[in-house]
C-alpha cells in the first residue's frame, strides 16, 4: 500500500454566505509532516476554508479527504476524531479552572476522572515538544500567550495529527512568537502535521515549508518556502492591478480640515495599538487608510471620535466656517457627542455590520434617529424628521426593504451600509470617515458608495476611506495612507502609486511590530 | 456507503405575520391534546370536562371573574414593571423583593401612622414610601452594574431573599396577637390606611394597572427615555457612539422598574390584602419574567401572556378541587402548556430543512 502523503486535501470546495462567496472551488493540499503557511489578505477566506476543516462551518460543495480517505466533518466532534484541532484566536477556556482541568475538560474518559494521572500525560506532552507551563495554575492569572499554549497542550492531548493555528501570531510578542515556532518546528518533528494562518510575511518565511495564498475566496497557488520571497509572496497576495474606472475628479479647495499628530493609543490589557501616528486629512480630497486587518484602522478611526483613550497626541480640527489661519480646535478629551456636533462624523462597517452604528431590531427610521434623538423639546420622540430622512435615503439610495419600519437586521448586508453610509451623509459632515463601506456589497452597490464619496468630496468635505481592496482604493482616493502595525509606513499619492508600493509598505519588509 | 440524514437549522429571513400565529395556534393546539392524553392517563377524567372546569374556575361567576382579573391586573402591573429593565437586557429577577418592600413599607405606614395622622395623610405616606422603596431595591443593583459591571441577576436574586428576611423580621415586630406569627387584618376596625373603593373592592387595582399599562406603552415607545432603552439594550457600544450615557440609563430605568414594583407593592398590601406575609407576592415577581418575554415586551400583548397564565393557574386550582387531583397535577398542565407556547418560538425564529449526505460517515 502506498503511503499516505496528503494529511488534508480539500476539493471543489464552495461556501456561501446569503449571497457572498466566502470561498470559490478551492483545492487545497496538506502534506504529512509539514508546516504549511495560508496566506491572504483580510476577507480573503481564509479562516472560513478553515473552520469547515474544524466543523464549524459545513461546505456547500465539494469534498475533504483526511489521510486520503472522504470524510464527512459536520461537528467538531467529528473533526476531534479526525485528529484534527483548531487553535481559534478567541480562546475557548474556562478562566476559573487550572490549566489541567480546562485540557481535560469535555473528554469522555472510561472511569472516574484521574487527575493526576491527565496531568501526568500532559506534563509528557509538554516536555516532549518544549511547552512552558505551569499546569496548576488558573486561566485567569495567565499571559495571553500561556493562555494559547493551553489550547495547544489541549488538542494534542486530545490526540490531534493536524493542528491549525489561526493567526497565533497577532496577539504574541516577537520573543513569544519565537518560542511558539520552536515548537511548531518541534511538533513538527514528530510527525504532526500544521496549518498556521498569518499574513506576516516574515513569519511565513521563517516557520513554513509551503505557502498557499488564498485571493477574494479564490485559491491563487502555493509555493514552497524556499522558492519564495517577501516580494513574490506579496504579488500573490495582492494580485495584478485591475481597472474599475471609478469616477475620480481632481480634489479642488484642498485645505488641512483633520491634523492628527503624534496619536499614540494603548488597548485595556496595555498594548499599543497606535504609534506615533500623523497625518493630514484635507478637505475636498479622499484620504485612503491602508493596511492588514487589525493594523490600527479601527483604533484610528475611534480615537478621532472620542470613543477610544487618547495617551499621546493631538488631533486639531480646522472648522470650514473657521476661514484662514485659524487656530484649530483640539478635539482630544472632547466626548463623541461633542466631537460630532464639530462636523466629524463616522460610518464604521464592522465584521458583523451591525455591531456598531446601526440598531438591529430598529428599522431605518428608528436608526435614522440614533443621530437625532436628542433633538427637540420634552420627553417625546421627534419621529417626523427621522422618518423623511429614512424616506429620502430609501428613494435616493435604492434600499430594498418593505418599509422603513421593518428591522435593519433583517435586511441584506449591501442594504444595512447604504443605511449606515447614508444617514452619515445625510448629516452633512466636515469629516466623513468610513471603515470597509462596501464590505461584502455587490459591484453595482459598491459603485454607489464610491459616488457618494466622491459626491461629498467634491462638496468639500474631507473623506477618509478605510479599505481593504487595493485596486479601489488605488482608483478612489488621492492620497494613501499605509498602516503597518499601529505605524504609518508612508503616505501616498494614489495617482502615482502602484499596488506593489503599496502592499510593500503594508507588509513592511523593514521590520515588523512595534518592539517595545 | 450508509446515507446518513442531517437536519440543518438555519434563521428564518422573514415571516408574514399570520404564518407566526398559525405556528403559535398549533403550538397550543398541540399542548391541549398533549395535556388531554397526560390527564386521561393519570386521572382516567374525561379532558373536556377538565378544561371545561379550567374555564368554570376562571370565570363561572361574576365574582370568580372579578378575582380573575383582579389577579390579572397584578400580574400585569409586576410584568410592566419589570419590561423596561428587560428591554435594556438588564436581567431584574428581582421584581419578587422589589414589590415585597414596597408592601412592607406599605405595612409600616399603616401601623405606625394610624394613629398619628389622618386618613389621607397615611394613604399619601404609604404611596410616596412604597414607591421609594420599590425605587431604592432596583437602584442598588443597577448602580453596582453601572458602576463595577456587577452580576445584575445574582444581585438582584439576592435583593429578594434580604427583603423576603426584612419582611419576615417586622411581622414578628409588629404580630397581633402576640405569639401569632401574623400580622392578620391591619387596621381591620378603623380600615386606616385601607385604599379606596371604586364602585366594587376590585376596581382600584383594576384601573390603575389600566392606566400604567397606557402610559408604559407610550413610555416605552414614543420617549426620549424608551428610545435610550431600547438601544442600550441592543448594543451598549452603539448606546455611547449615539452619545447616550449608558451608566445613567441602566440606574435611572431601574429606578423605574423598581418604582413600579413598589406601586404594585401598595396595591397588594393597602388594596387588596390588607395584611403583609412574606409570601404575599406568590412568585409573581418571577412569572412576570415569562410574561414580559413571551410579550416580547410589548405591553398591551402583556395583557394576552398574562392572561394566559392567571387562567391557567385559576383554573388549576379549581380542578385540584372539583376533581379532588392533586394541586402539582395543574401545575403539570401549566407547564405543558407554557413548553409548547415558548417552544413554538423557535420554529417561529428557525426553519429546519433535512438534507441527505452521501459522504461517509467518519
Amino acid at each position: 500500500m502506498e503511503p499516505v502523503r496528503n494529511a488534508i486535501k480539500m476539493e471543489h470546495i464552495t461556501k456561501r454566505f446569503g449571497s457572498v462567496v466566502a470561498n470559490h472551488d478551492i483545492n487545497l493540499e496538506l502534506h504529512k509532516g509539514e508546516i504549511l503557511s495560508l496566506l491572504g489578505e483580510n476577507g480573503s477566506g481564509k479562516t472560513t476554508l478553515m473552520n469547515m476543516l474544524s466543523g464549524i462551518y459545513y461546505s456547500d460543495e465539494g469534498q475533504i479527504y483526511v489521510n486520503d480517505q472522504p470524510v464527512t466533518i459536520s461537528s467538531p466532534k467529528d473533526a476531534f476524531d479526525l485528529g484534527i484541532g483548531m487553535i481559534h484566536q478567541h480562546f475557548k477556556l474556562v478562566d476559573v479552572f487550572t490549566a489541567t482541568e480546562n485540557i481535560v475538560l469535555g473528554l469522555k474518559d472510561e472511569g472516574r476522572l484521574d487527575l493526576k494521572k491527565a496531568r501526568h500525560k500532559i506534563q509528557e506532552i509538554c516536555d516532549k515538544y518544549g511547552f512552558e507551563i505551569d499546569l496548576d495554575r488558573k486561566i485567569y492569572e495567565m499571559s495571553v500567550s500561556q493562555k494559547q499554549t493551553v489550547e495547544i497542550v489541549k488538542v494534542l492531548y486530545r490526540g490531534a495529527e493536524i493542528l491549525i493555528l489561526d493567526e497565533p501570531t497577532a496577539v504574541l510578542t516577537p520573543q513569544e512568537t519565537d518560542k511558539l515556532f520552536t515548537v511548531m518546528r518541534n511538533m513538527k518533528a514528530d510527525g504532526k502535521s500544521l496549518i498556521i494562518i498569518t499574513h506576516k510575511l516574515h513569519e511565513v518565511l521563517e516557520v513554513s515549508d509551503r505557502v498557499a495564498v488564498l485571493r477574494k475566496g479564490e485559491y491563487i497557488g502555493d509555493v514552497l518556502t524556499k522558492d519564495a520571497s517577501q516580494q513574490s509572496l506579496t504579488d500573490m497576495m495582492v494580485g495584478h492591478a485591475v481597472s474599475l474606472n471609478i469616477n475620480r475628479p481632481e480634489p479642488v479647495n484642498v485645505a488641512p480640515r483633520l491634523v492628527v499628530e503624534g496619536l499614540t493609543v494603548y488597548d485595556e490589557l496595555g498594548v499599543k495599538r497606535l504609534s506615533d501616528v500623523s497625518f493630514t486629512a484635507n478637505a475636498g480630497e479622499i484620504l485612503g487608510i491602508a493596511g492588514i486587518a487589525g493594523s490600527g484602522q479601527r483604533e484610528l478611526l475611534e480615537a478621532i471620535s472620542g470613543l477610544y483613550p487618547i495617551s499621546e497626541g493631538s488631533i486639531r480640527f480646522y472648522d470650514p466656517q473657521g476661514g484662514e489661519g485659524q487656530p484649530g480646535k483640539e478635539l482630544v478629551g472632547l466626548d463623541p457627542m461633542a466631537i460630532r456636533r464639530c462636523g466629524v462624523s463616522m460610518a464604521f462597517v464592522p465584521e458583523d455590520r451591525l455591531g456598531m452604528g446601526l440598531v438591529g431590531s430598529m428599522g431605518m427610521t428608528g436608526n435614522m434617529m440614533l443621530r437625532s434623538w436628542r433633538k427637540g423639546k420634552g420627553i417625546f420622540l421627534n419621529r417626523k424628521d427621522p422618518e423623511e430622512m429614512a424616506n429620502h435615503i430609501w428613494k435616493e439610495l435604492d434600499v430594498v426593504t418593505p418599509s422603513t419600519s421593518f428591522p435593519v437586521r433583517r435586511m441584506s448586508g449591501g442594504n444595512v451600509q447604504k443605511v449606515l453610509v447614508g444617514r452619515e451623509i445625510a448629516q452633512d459632515p466636515a469629516v466623513l470617515m468610513t471603515a470597509y463601506a462596501v464590505r461584502g456589497l455587490d459591484i453595482n452597490t459598491s459603485y454607489t458608495i464610491y459616488n457618494l464619496l466622491t459626491e461629498e468630496k467634491m462638496k468639500g468635505v474631507a473623506v477618509i476611506y478605510v479599505g481593504e481592496d487595493l485596486d479601489v482604493l488605488l482608483e478612489l482616493c488621492d492620497r494613501i495612507l499605509v498602516l503597518c502595525g499601529g505605524q504609518v509606513s508612508g503616505i501616498l499619492d494614489a495617482r502615482t502609486t502602484d499596488k506593489r508600493e503599496v502592499g510593500t509598505l503594508m507588509t513592511n519588509m523593514g521590520g515588523d511590530s512595534i518592539d517595545e | 456507503m450508509n446515507k446518513t440524514l442531517k437536519f440543518h437549522i438555519s434563521k428564518r429571513a422573514s415571516l408574514p405575520w399570520y404564518k407566526s400565529w398559525a405556528i403559535r395556534g398549533i403550538a397550543i393546539l398541540a399542548a391541549l391534546v398533549v395535556c388531554a392524553i397526560v390527564t386521561m392517563l393519570m386521572t382516567g377524567e374525561n379532558p373536556i370536562s377538565i378544561y371545561s372546569t379550567i374555564f368554570y374556575g376562571a370565570f363561572g361567576t361574576t365574582r370568580r371573574s372579578w378575582v380573575t382579573i383582579q389577579e390579572l391586573a397584578v400580574l400585569l402591573g409586576i410584568s410592566l414593571a419589570v419590561t423596561p429593565a428587560f428591554k435594556m437586557r438588564f436581567w431584574n429577577i428581582g421584581a419578587e423583593g422589589q414589590v415585597l418592600i414596597g408592601g412592607l413599607a406599605t405595612t409600616a405606614c399603616m401601623i405606625c401612622l394610624a394613629d398619628k395622622l389622618p386618613n389621607s395623610m397615611v394613604i399619601v405616606c404609604m404611596i410616596i414610601a412604597s414607591i421609594l422603596a420599590g425605587a431604592f431595591w432596583g437602584f442598588l443593583p443597577a448602580f453596582f452594574k453601572a458602576k463595577w459591571n456587577t452580576n445584575e441577576t445574582l444581585f438582584t436574586l439576592m435583593m429578594n431573599y434580604i427583603a423576603t428576611q426584612l419582611a419576615a423580621y417586622f411581622i414578628i415586630v409588629w404580630e397581633v396577637p402576640k405569639g401569632a406569627g401574623k400580622i392578620g387584618i391591619i387596621n381591620q376596625s378603623t380600615e386606616i390606611g385601607w385604599l379606596p373603593q371604586l364602585g366594587n373592592q376590585y376596581l382600584l387595582s383594576i384601573l390603575v394597572v389600566a392606566l400604567l399599562t397606557g402610559v408604559m406603552y407610550i413610555y416605552l415607545n414614543y420617549s426620549k427615555h424608551g428610545y435610550e432603552i431600547a438601544v442600550v439594550g441592543e448594543s451598549q457600544r452603539t448606546a455611547s457612539y449615539a452619545g447616550i450615557k449608558v451608566e445613567r440609563v441602566i440606574i435611572r430605568t431601574m429606578v423605574l422598574s423598581g418604582a413600579v414594583c413598589g406601586l404594585m407593592g401598595l396595591l397588594l398590601v393597602g388594596g387588596i390584602n390588607h395584611t403583609l406575609t412574606t409570601t404575599v407576592v406568590d412568585g409573581r415577581g418571577f412569572t412576570a419574567v415569562m410574561v414580559s418575554w413571551m410579550a416580547k415586551f410589548n405591553p398591551i400583548a402583556m395583557i394576552f401572556t398574562s392572561l394566559l397564565l392567571v387562567f391557567l393557574s385559576r383554573g388549576a386550582s379549581e380542578i385540584s378541587s372539583v376533581f379532588g387531583l392533586n394541586h402539582s397535577f395543574a401545575d403539570i398542565l401549566t407547564g405543558i402548556i407554557l413548553f409548547f407556547i415558548i417552544g413554538s418560538e423557535f420554529f417561529i425564529t428557525y426553519e429546519i430543512s433535512v438534507q441527505r449526505s452521501a459522504g461517509k460517515e467518519a
